[in-house]
């Protein structure tokens, strides 16, 4: 496994400069490497929260999220002496992590999956059918607010499970379109697609919201 | 271009990937269609709505990981 090109949200990016983190990070790298069996508690410790947060966004489901984060550990276990230092442990980690997930979402249960169609716009003759009217509050605006946050996340979830893990890789995780395809084994093209067609119908899901709608 | 095309295009006229011989239609489309520019608009404040709903949210990061987690972690890397 090399390390991540990407930058996962969690804002650790590999151009960042030298930092105290990155020497702890190398302290504790070098800790593992030698074996020293505190040293792997202290990276679950560290890390674990922040992959339990991937998990639980790519799967939804506590018992499966807590799954992958066993199985990503065990993976950087195993993958220690491969990692050659050029990104952040954290985002080799969550690289990982996300991999884990995806494993996960693949080998679990597949429920029917409802069509995206109807959160899709409709046309009548190559014209929306719906008149759209405007939002009553700007979105960055609204979105400093916590249960806007929770209210859009929910929506989400709520987006077929094929869509909504292209989005949650490409728009949350960070991964481009080349790398979201090959980890889900679709082309490039699909992924686009998926991605697209997820933020249309989120926007169906979130638009009466924030005109104004209340539920 | 018909909305429908316009909608279809959204996505690579955002990241810029639009060729000429479609960039030129789809702008005029949406200098026309003010429906199309509320959509483009709605469609841009979505994708920037899903990163903020998990971006910000540090109580989505928990404090610890379960203790019964980190135990099973380190047992099953003994079986290594």
């Amino acid at each position: 496994m090399v390390d991540s090109p990407f930058t996962p949200m969690d804002g650790l990016s590999r151009a960042a400069p030298a930092s105290p983190a990155d020497a702890d990070d190398a302290a504790l790298l070098a800790a593992l490497r030698a074996g020293e069996s505190d040293a792997f508690e202290r990276l679950v410790r560290s890390y674990g929260p922040r992959l339990l947060a991937v998990t639980r966004r790519i799967l939804g489901s506590e018992d499966d999220a807590r799954d992958a984060v066993q199985d990503a550990f065990l993976s950087a276990f195993r993958c220690l002496d491969r990692f050659a230092g050029e990104s952040r442990l954290s985002t080799w980690l969550h690289r990982i992590a996300v991999n884990a997930a995806l494993m996960k979402l693949r080998t679990r249960r597949r429920k029917p999956e409802e069509s995206i169609e109807p959160l899709l716009p409709a046309f009548d003759g190559g014209h929306h059918q719906e008149q759209f009217s405007s939002w009553a509050e700007p979105v960055d605006q609204a979105l400093e607010r916590a249960e806007t946050r929770a209210f859009v996340r929910d929506r989400i979830a709520e987006l077929p499970e094929s869509y909504r893990t292209v989005l949650i890789l490409r728009d949350i995780e960070g991964l481009d379109t080349e790398e979201t395809a090959v980890r889900l084994g679709l082309t490039p093209n699909a992924v686009k697609i998926r991605l697209h067609r997820a933020r249309q119908a989120l926007r169906t899901l979130i638009a009466p919201h924030f005109r104004g709608e209340h539920a | 271009m018909t909305c429908r095309e316009f909608a279809d295009f959204i996505m690579d006229y955002l990241t810029g990937e639009l060729p000429p011989e479609t960039l030129e239609p789809f702008e005029r489309h949406l200098s026309r269609c003010p429906n199309c520019h509320e959509y483009l608009a709605q469609y841009r404040q979505t994708v920037e709505a899903g990163r903020r709903a998990f971006a910000c949210d540090d109580d989505l990061v928990p404090d610890n990981v379960p203790e019964d987690l980190v135990k099973a972690i380190l047992e099953a890397r003994k079986g290594l």
